[in-house]
């Protein structure tokens, strides 16, 4: 028993702990039985390699862009290649990395045990998932390794159907293989949290965790077709000149930018909700409260959802969309701020007569806070028609949604991967050298991406591989801050590997955290739970977890 | 089997052919309708009859067919989620070609 | 949700599955063998699998939608060639394959009575006439596609507005609907008709072949009364598939077929 206050970790006695055998791990050996699983906590470990290696080609791909950007020329490579280096970036890092990040991996992994089920409602399709995603990231890799695409992430029409020579299809086709990977996650998850739950295990007895899925698949489930659409199009397009996006044959190419943005806004939900939902676990544990307004929490999750659906069209204000249409979606986009400000508050107001602890899950949860909320409030600023008129296609885009994406989701992202090692890995990593790299990632990232936003307003325009002379000291701070930002990603996964061998045993809840997750062994059993679980209390009830070790000491003396 | 019972009892409601007869009939109908309609001077009212017509053949498949009629309230709200969805897409951007045409303000 | 009879009995058949090798689909002495072993009951397992299925028609309502949104706007914009270019198909094949696929949607319905009342001869004939029909539309879809390639109304490299900008070349649709000529820039127009009239038909088209195919796989496994033991879900769930892809040709058929055929 750990009785130091400044921290909550609570871990079995070293000399006699083992990983408890059998566990989902163990259980069967060799690649096959791997890569024909259908267990769902196998499944997201193969997520989570797959998902570490397309985030490191995505990462050098920034590094060449940071590289390039040191000087004001674009002396580093061609500005084709530029083009190309940056349309990858994206690509990977959305596609490849955001989009399935915390549902393939830690939403696959807990969805089930969380609610008190076996495993997903549809084991089949999620293996079918994974492959469709190994497919449409090899594709991708394929593509750039042939020639690459410079379209942009955006593959922005007439460019992108009749004026450049590069591999669209090709990638096309990859995204659109790797949005239906997106498509079954999602689908099953939304079936699996209807379906699947527990006896008691009410809708608010849930986790925010799950809420926060729910409402991301619900966007997985009904954006991604729209994109999918989109990319069939482009590729017909492309391949036989059918004249929907051509204005010479009368076709109208904002159209396209209808069709992906309809996906590409909600998308950004989809990426960041469930970011939100780890946020809500980890602050609740290491504050040792109940999520204050679960209710407003859950709701607004929903809300996201639902409002994410109606602003697509602020991604299109200069693209010759009517004014009506620009006016209609910059009041509309101001509503759909308002849920994520609720989340903001209601997590403030849980720390508030908590009992903080700063293990490494909590520090990337402060850092998802602050960044967040510097990100979501620019987003504001842009959906302003008036001042995005002004700011779009500059770096203040740029740095907007890299503060949303990676100030916010990825340090969620990290948070849940330190938040749920012990219980994935039976493993503790490293407590000192983990909160270094928080720092260190955090001191990087604002180095970084914060020069971006006075670059914007300073007028530098985004996608160029050269700039004025006069923006090169904010380029060259904001290439330093990548290099420590590097460091600070590559560390964790030093140590993280280093742990699998040589960390701490963690027994079944060294966070005393709770959720039935916690009330099972690390690793997990193949099946969960040897018993069925009954839900017999609240979400966050931290009396009724100080209640059941009071049993268990009872019983064991 | 008790549970083969309570799942024929509860919520599965058999649809009889008589059922589906009538609706087969009823879907005819409509076809033989709607190309008799089309082949009339109505104006602006053609197209709408039309996916009147059109929606209506729908309606009969997705209740009948389709057993929604006789389906939990997931499965009506889950349809209801996405006719409201599709319904989004058109008319929000159709909302913006069609205001194109009226001019800067 | 299960209730908690169907729970304890579950938490039975857990711990016996918890020790059970590999979890293989053998049939334990208390459930049937198709029922896997990460559902309670049979009952959860048929609920969750058709939800699932209505889900995953969701996704297709989106991804036609995006179809239909295209149309909607050109039809809008350009609706003298739309309206010509619609004069080209043949209302008496697309009236026919209208027919044939709600025909084949009765006798799938009819197909999913018979599974569950356990009528195996019927459930083999009705999907057998489904399987057949499914081919019939399929045949005259082919039909009509050669009509527009022979004619040069396949957008492309080959596409020619001949037709359109004067239409008495092309005498038997002249002799319906006397057509005007139309301008250059509006004929060229046409092109984008015929784009979406194969992309959209086209994409109903891959929807059938892979409903047929599966269709195929059905009639093998009904023939051998797999459908027709109380496991009905796989019939059910493949009839709403192809229920959906009737109601697409429902719309497709008023859309490009109907737009004005009055003189």
């Amino acid at each position: 028993m750990n009785n130091d206050n400044n921290t909550i970790i609570d871990l079995p006695d070293q000399a006699t702990a083992r990983i408890p055998q059998p566990n989902f791990i163990s259980k069967e050996n060799g690649l096959m039985s791997w890569l024909l699983t259908g267990d769902h906590k196998r499944i997201a470990i193969l997520y989570l390699i797959s998902i570490t290696f397309f985030f490191f080609i995505g990462g050098a791909l920034a590094g060449l862009i940071r590289l390039e950007l040191l000087t004001p020329q674009a002396d580093l490579m061609a500005t084709d290649t530029y083009n190309k280096v940056f349309t990858m970036h994206g690509i990977i890092m959305i596609f490849l990395f955001l989009v399935p990040s915390v549902p393939a991996t830690l939403g696959n992994f807990f969805i089930p045990m969380m609610i008190g089920a076996k495993d997903l409602a549809l084991p089949k399709v999620n293996l079918l998932s994974w492959y469709l995603y190994m497919t449409g990231g090899i594709l991708a890799l394929y593509a750039m390794i042939t020639g690459g695409v410079d379209t942009g992430w955006t593959f922005t029409t007439p460019l992108s159907t009749h004026y450049v020579n590069t591999n669209v299809i090709t990638t096309g086709f990859a995204i659109f293989v790797a949005g239906f990977s997106s498509i079954f996650t999602g689908l099953n998850f939304i079936v699996t949290i209807h379906k699947m739950r527990a006896p008691g295990m009410t809708w608010f007895r849930l986790p925010l965790f799950v809420w926060a899925h729910y409402a991301a698949s619900i966007l997985m489930v009904l954006g991604t077709p729209v994109l999918a659409i989109a990319i069939v199009l482009v590729m017909l397009e492309r391949a036989f000149g059918i004249g929907v996006f051509d204005p010479a044959k009368g076709g109208d190419p904002l159209l396209f930018q209808h069709l992906f943005w309809f996906y590409s806004h909600p998308a950004v939900y989809i990426m960041i909700l469930p970011g939100m939902g780890v946020i809500s676990e980890v602050i609740s544990t290491f504050s040792r409260k109940r999520i204050f307004g679960y209710t407003a929490v859950a709701f607004s999750s929903v809300a996201i959802a639902v409002f994410g659906f109606f602003v697509w069209a602020h991604h299109m204000f200069i693209m010759g969309i009517s004014n009506y249409a620009v006016l209609v979606f910059s009041l509309l986009t101001m509503l759909v701020a308002v849920p994520s400000a609720i989340k903001i508050f209601n997590w403030t107001f849980t720390l508030y007569k908590g009992s903080i602890t700063f293990e490494t899950p909590m520090l990337y949860a402060f850092g998802f806070m602050g960044l967040f909320t510097i990100g979501g409030m620019t987003g504001v600023f842009l959906g302003a028609s008036g001042t995005d008129i002004h700011l779009t296609e500059t770096y203040f885009i740029v740095a907007h949604f890299h503060f949303v994406m990676v100030g916010g989701m990825l340090m969620a992202f990290l948070a849940g991967i330190h938040f749920w090692w012990p219980k994935m890995t039976g493993r503790m990593y490293p407590e000192k050298i983990s909160q270094l790299a928080a720092v260190v990632t955090f001191i990087g990232f604002n180095l970084t991406f914060f020069p971006q936003f006075i670059l914007g307003v300073l007028g530098m325009p985004r996608r160029y591989a050269s700039y004025p002379p006069e923006f090169q000291v904010l380029n060259v701070f904001s290439t330093a801050g990548a290099t420590i930002l590097g460091v600070g990603y590559l560390l964790p996964v030093l140590y993280l590997i280093w742990s699998l061998k040589y960390g701490a045993i963690a027994g079944s809840n060294p966070w005393q955290a709770t959720g039935l997750e916690w009330q099972t062994q690390s690793p997990p059993l193949t099946e969960n739970f040897v018993v069925m679980p009954v839900m017999d209390h609240e979400a966050y009830d931290y009396e009724w977890l100080e209640s059941q070790k009071a049993k268990e000491v009872a019983s064991a003396g | 089997m008790s549970e083969e019972t309570k799942h024929a009892e509860q919520e599965h409601h058999i649809v009889g052919p008589g059922v589906y007869v009538v609706i087969f009939l009823a879907l005819l109908v409509g076809t033989a309708l709607t190309v008799w309609a089309s082949f009339l001077e109505l104006g602006p009212w053609n197209p709408i009859i039309a996916l009147a017509i059109a929606t209506a053949k729908a309606t009969l498949v997705v209740l009948f067919f389709m057993h929604v009629k006789y389906s939990t309230k997931l499965t009506k709200l889950t349809v209801f989620a996405g006719i409201f969805t599709f319904m989004i897409l058109v008319s929000m951007t159709l909302a913006d070609y069609i205001s194109r045409a009226w001019g800067s303000w | 949700m299960p209730d908690n009879s169907a729970i304890a009995h579950g938490a039975q058949e857990s711990v016996s599955a918890a020790n059970n090798a590999n979890g293989a689909n053998s049939a334990h002495p208390e459930h049937p063998p198709y029922l896997r072993h990460h559902f309670e009951s049979v009952e959860q397992q048929a609920d969750t699998t058709n939800f699932a299925m209505w889900l995953f028609l969701l996704t297709e309502v989106m991804f036609f939608g995006g179809l239909f949104t295209a149309y909607l706007i050109y039809r809008n914009w350009y609706y003298p060639a739309f309206v010509a270019g619609s004069h080209q198909l043949n209302v008496i094949w697309g009236t026919l394959n209208t027919v044939v696929l709600i025909g084949s949607s009765f006798t799938m319905a009819m197909g999913v009575w018979c599974a569950e009342t356990r009528r195996r001869r019927g459930l083999v004939l009705s999907l057998s006439l489904t399987f057949v029909l499914g081919l019939c539309f399929l045949g005259i879809k082919s039909i009509e596609y050669h009509e527009k390639w022979e004619k040069h109304h396949v957008p492309g490299a080959h596409y020619s507005l001949q037709s359109f900008v004067d239409p008495q070349s092309d005498p038997e649709v002249f002799k319906e609907y006397h057509d005007k000529a139309l301008m250059p820039d509006m004929a060229r127009h046409t092109e984008i008709y015929f784009s979406l009239y194969f992309a959209m038909t086209g994409m109903h088209a891959l929807h059938m072949i892979i409903g047929i195919g599966i269709l195929a796989f059905m009639i093998y496994r009904a023939r051998a009364g797999a459908y027709t033991s109380g496991h009905v879900t796989f019939v059910e769930n493949f009839g709403l598939y192809w229920h959906f892809v009737d109601i697409i040709w429902i719309y497709l058929f008023a859309l490009l077929y109907l737009i004005s055929r009055h003189q």
